[in-house]
């Protein structure tokens, strides 16, 4: 048997970063877009930037790409630093959230419209065009215009055009922001494809978070142009460092308390303490908050046997979503919980109705502590 | 280094025969008219250094400005050139603002059409359509012949070389400059406030004075200042169709240069005509600057 | 479908006729046989022979157009730079100064602008003639071509010069191979109003004209002073035919050209 070892650069002391961020700073007039940001990206990721818009994400991008310059601090890419170098000589690449595809150039022409600055023979020129044609499916479509093809068309178009080159660095600027949810999800793992066949580095920009947690080996999370949290995928959702993160990514429930014991959260009058992980010991007498992903409470009419943590509630609420159903439960002192469970059969009848006495119930390392 | 060279350019070129020239017609003002080539004292010379630019400005006064403001033809003709602009102004907003309404009006396949047929005239020569005039409001001209036809009169009236041969001919080639802004502001307005005024109890004519025409304001304002301050300094309408009684500055100023080759004091007219435009077209930007904070 | 009462009707009707009557009459009558122009005395295009057999109002047409020709070129090029600074020049010394000199000779009378030049050429002792005409013109009319240039630009995505520049390009090769070929459609306009500003001119033309140059305008002018004349109205007809033709087939151009990259656009989304 083969055993791959997962791709983890990060994890690599030894491995050294494509791109280093060191202490880079932004700022347009009074407002500070990029706050002394420190960030290591390493060859072959898939990097997304996620944030709020005005989080600072898209500046950082314009930093890569040589359109904004640092304020203060240094960018280097494979060890040289990129403040000197204009945009039309670095060896990174941008797809524009537009597409900015040439109107007036053929599909072939917009392709072969970088290729050709950097003076690449015809044939050679003629080959990469084809090659590109090919790895995006659009070879019909080489002699049409821009307007004469359809926007996940065009999108692939300005992907080609951009990865043309073979740039060390592929950025992509809310590259599938403009496609419909459907031909989205479609083209994220198209874009995977392609990030992995090429071998190119790529940074993405976006705001939607699935898209981010879908394609990236890592995500950045940003918020007022610092960096919150970088992390892959899954450690950002179930290992959230902030109560900031943990509400951006997902849905979360968020329970505030002081601990009575290193394992202990005392959060309401009148209910037993809540058991929180065993990885994390509190500090006795902090205030803490302790973040439950509504997927991990178990609904239930009648007590379980065993439980660490244990509620009493009315529903609320019911979301019906399909696959899943959420249930907003008021406790008896007014908090408002949010259970989630999967709807594996058929409903013939609902499990629970309005107004239902229920049981939530979790497993102490369900929930994540954070400071508060 | 190459974008200082692009911003040059079109910078010294602007500076150098539109700025400076102005300085030299305000320079020229001040100066005394004499018969010579150039027929004005003094020149600047330079060759003398400090005390030749000193004994330049010594010999600088107001003297034309005064003689301006004793000879009462310059007061009646900056008056009377204010007069005949406003009066066509008002009446091209009469005349235009029907036909920008009936435009935005008509349905949105002719608009474009319509649109086309304004702004013909614009590309058509500005002295032929000035020149159409002369033939209509001559004496035996086809307005009066018309009119003698209809049996409305019996002797021709008396049209061309007056004052209202003048308001006819500024209302006709500056249409499309009043027609234009207001069809744009109109074409804007939504027609559902229209509907939700008279839902709420508005007549039509009402909701007319009360939605439609606020609402097309920032247009109604901005084809007045594009027909007015044109108006004002205009010289081939007053001297084609107005008569020997119609004072315009324009008309003023031309003959002082050419016919009277009195260069110092048709500087100082054109000096004045400039203050005098000043307020009108800093009100102009105003609205303008207005407008384009209130679209964003 | 909102259908027009009969007062829009008729203040279109109205409003049109009194746009387009005097240029008509003016049209029929070149056409007039008897040199009295308000008498009709039978058809014929004698004017336009003699129009043409006209050696002086040839002279005239033919420095116009030079005029107008070299004149527009170059106000073409200064506009369009100076609407590129003014959209992407972003802050530099004196720039309200600037957007000043290039909006003031919009509003400014003509006879002011006139004289002012006259005045300049004067004083530094050039001599009056086409070059005169040309330099004056020039400079009134680089303002309408930055205005006309300007608006497009604002309205230009920039993140096109920038993919440019992504894919290698200098600054100035975006320019030529992105930018110019998007903003053509107003940089020709640009001068083609630019070269009717300059056909159209008396006020300024007269001013800076020497005894040596004399455009059309200024022949027309002399001559309309003193009274109607059968060969300016042919003369007359022959311009307004040009424009004519000139802005109807621009607009069915263009209005073919919109309607098929629309139709082009639906198809691709099917």
């Amino acid at each position: 048997m083969n055993t791959q070892e997962p791709f983890a650069p990060w994890e690599n002391p030894a491995e050294i970063p494509l791109i280093q961020f060191k202490n880079v700073t932004k700022k347009f007039g009074d407002f500070t877009a990029i706050d002394g940001l420190n960030l290591d990206i390493y060859a072959r990721e898939f990097f997304a930037l996620l944030g709020p818009s005005g989080c600072g994400k898209t500046t950082l991008m314009r930093l890569l790409a040589g359109f904004e310059t640092p304020t203060s601090g240094q960018i280097t890419l494979g060890g040289t630093d990129l403040a000197p170098i204009p945009p039309n000589k670095r060896a990174v690449n941008m797809m524009f959230q537009s597409y900015a595809l040439f109107p007036h150039l053929s599909v072939a022409d917009n392709i072969a419209f970088g290729l050709k600055r950097s003076g690449v023979g015809r044939d050679a020129l003629q080959a990469r065009v084809d090659e590109m044609l090919k790895l995006v499916q659009l070879g019909k479509f080489a002699n049409r215009k821009p307007h004469q093809i359809s926007g996940g068309q065009r999108q692939r178009v300005a992907l080609a055009r951009s990865l043309a080159k073979a740039p060390k660095l592929l950025l992509l600027d809310e590259p599938l922001g403009a496609l419909d949810k459907k031909l989205r999800q479609e083209t994220q793992f198209e874009l995977m494809d392609i990030q992995e066949s090429t071998g190119t580095t790529f940074v993405i920009v976006t705001h939607d978070q699935e898209e981010a947690m879908t394609v990236a080996s890592r995500v950045a999370i940003m918020n007022h142009g610092k960096l919150e949290q970088i992390d892959t995928p899954d450690g950002i959702y179930e290992t959230p460092n902030s109560a900031y993160v943990a509400d951006f990514i997902g849905e979360v429930n968020l329970i505030q308390g002081r601990a009575t014991a290193p394992h202990h959260l005392d959060w309401a009058e009148g209910e037993i303490p809540l058991n929180t992980p065993e990885q994390s010991p509190m500090d006795q007498g902090r205030e803490y908050q302790l973040a439950i992903r509504p997927e991990k409470i178990n609904v239930t009419a009648q007590p379980p046997e065993k439980a660490d943590n244990l509620v009493q509630g009315q529903v609320l609420d019911i979301a019906y979503l399909g696959n899943l159903s959420t249930y907003h439960v008021k406790l008896k002192g007014g908090q408002i919980i949010k259970a989630q469970s999967a709807n594996s059969r058929r409903l013939s009848r609902r499990r629970f109705t309005w107004e239902d006495q229920v049981y939530l119930s979790w497993a102490a390392s369900a929930g994540v502590v954070l400071d508060k | 280094m190459r974008r200082a060279f692009l911003i040059c350019i079109p910078y010294f070129w602007l500076i150098a025969l539109f700025f400076i020239p102005f300085l030299i017609v305000v320079k020229i003002a001040l100066s005394d008219s004499m018969l010579s080539i150039p027929p004005y004292a003094p020149k600047l010379d330079i060759s003398a250094g400090w005390a030749g630019l000193k004994a330049f400005f010594a010999a600088l006064d107001f003297e034309n400005f005064t003689f301006l403001a004793e000879d009462d033809l310059y007061w009646k003709a900056y008056l009377s050139s204010v007069k005949i602009a406003a009066i066509s102004t008002l009446l091209t907003l009469l005349v235009g603002f029907p036909i920008a309404y009936g435009m935005a009006q008509s349905a949105p396949e002719w608009r474009p059409t319509l649109m086309m047929l304004v702004i013909l005239p614009f590309w058509t020569s500005f002295l032929i359509r000035v020149y159409a005039w002369i033939g209509i409001l001559s004496n035996e001209g086809f307005l009066n012949q018309f009119l003698m036809w209809l049996g409305i009169i019996s002797d021709p009236l008396i049209i061309l070389n007056t004052n209202t041969a003048v308001y006819i001919g500024i209302v006709y080639t500056y249409l499309p400059f009043m027609i234009l802004p207001i069809y744009a502001s109109l074409e804007k307005l939504d027609s559902s406030l229209l509907e939700a005024g008279q839902d709420l109890g508005c007549s039509r004519v009402s909701a007319f004075w009360l939605i439609t025409i606020p609402l097309s304001k920032a247009g109604i304002i901005a084809g007045c200042f594009l027909v007015f301050i044109p108006a004002l300094g205009e010289f081939v309408i007053p001297s084609l169709l107005g008569g020997s009684k119609t004072l315009m500055i324009g008309k003023v100023l031309w003959e002082e240069f050419f016919s009277n080759r009195d260069w110092p004091v048709a500087s100082a007219v054109a000096v004045i005509l400039l203050l005098l435009l000043i307020i009108p077209i800093i009100l102009f930007q105003r609205n303008e600057q207005k407008n384009r904070e209130a679209e964003q | 479908m909102r259908r027009l009462s009969w007062f829009n009707v008729t203040s279109l009707t109205l409003g049109f006729a009194f746009l387009y009557i005097p240029m008509i009459i003016l049209v029929i009558y070149s056409f007039n046989e008897s040199k009295l122009v308000t008498v009709w005395s039978g058809f014929s295009a004698k004017w336009y022979g003699e129009l043409f057999q006209n050696e002086a109002f040839m002279r005239a047409a033919w420095v116009t157009i030079k005029v107008a020709f070299f004149s527009s070129t170059f106000a073409t090029v200064l506009g369009t730079m100076a609407a590129y600074v003014i959209v992407r020049g972003g802050r530099f010394y004196g720039r309200t100064l600037f957007s000043g000199f290039i909006y003031a000779p919009l509003v400014m009378p003509e006879v002011i602008t006139g004289l002012s030049l006259l005045l300049l050429f004067i004083s530094i002792g050039l001599d009056r003639g086409v070059l005169t005409i040309v330099l004056a013109h020039t400079t009134f009319s680089m303002c309408y071509v930055s205005v006309v240039v300007s608006s497009r630009l604002a309205s230009f995505d920039r993140a096109l010069e920038e993919a440019a520049l992504d894919l290698g390009c200098t600054p100035f090769d975006a320019f030529r191979l992105v930018t110019l070929p998007i903003i053509a459609p107003a940089v020709i306009a640009g001068w083609l109003l630019a070269f009717t500003l300059s056909l159209d001119d008396l006020v300024i033309a007269s001013f800076t004209a020497g005894p040596s140059a004399t455009t059309l305008p200024i022949k027309i002018f002399s001559s309309v002073r003193l009274g109607v004349s059968p060969e300016i109205n042919a003369l007359s007809t022959l311009m307004i035919a040009i424009v004519t033709f000139g802005v109807l087939s621009t607009s069915i151009y263009s209005k073919r050209a919109i309607a098929r990259q629309q139709k082009e656009e639906q198809e691709a989304e099917q």
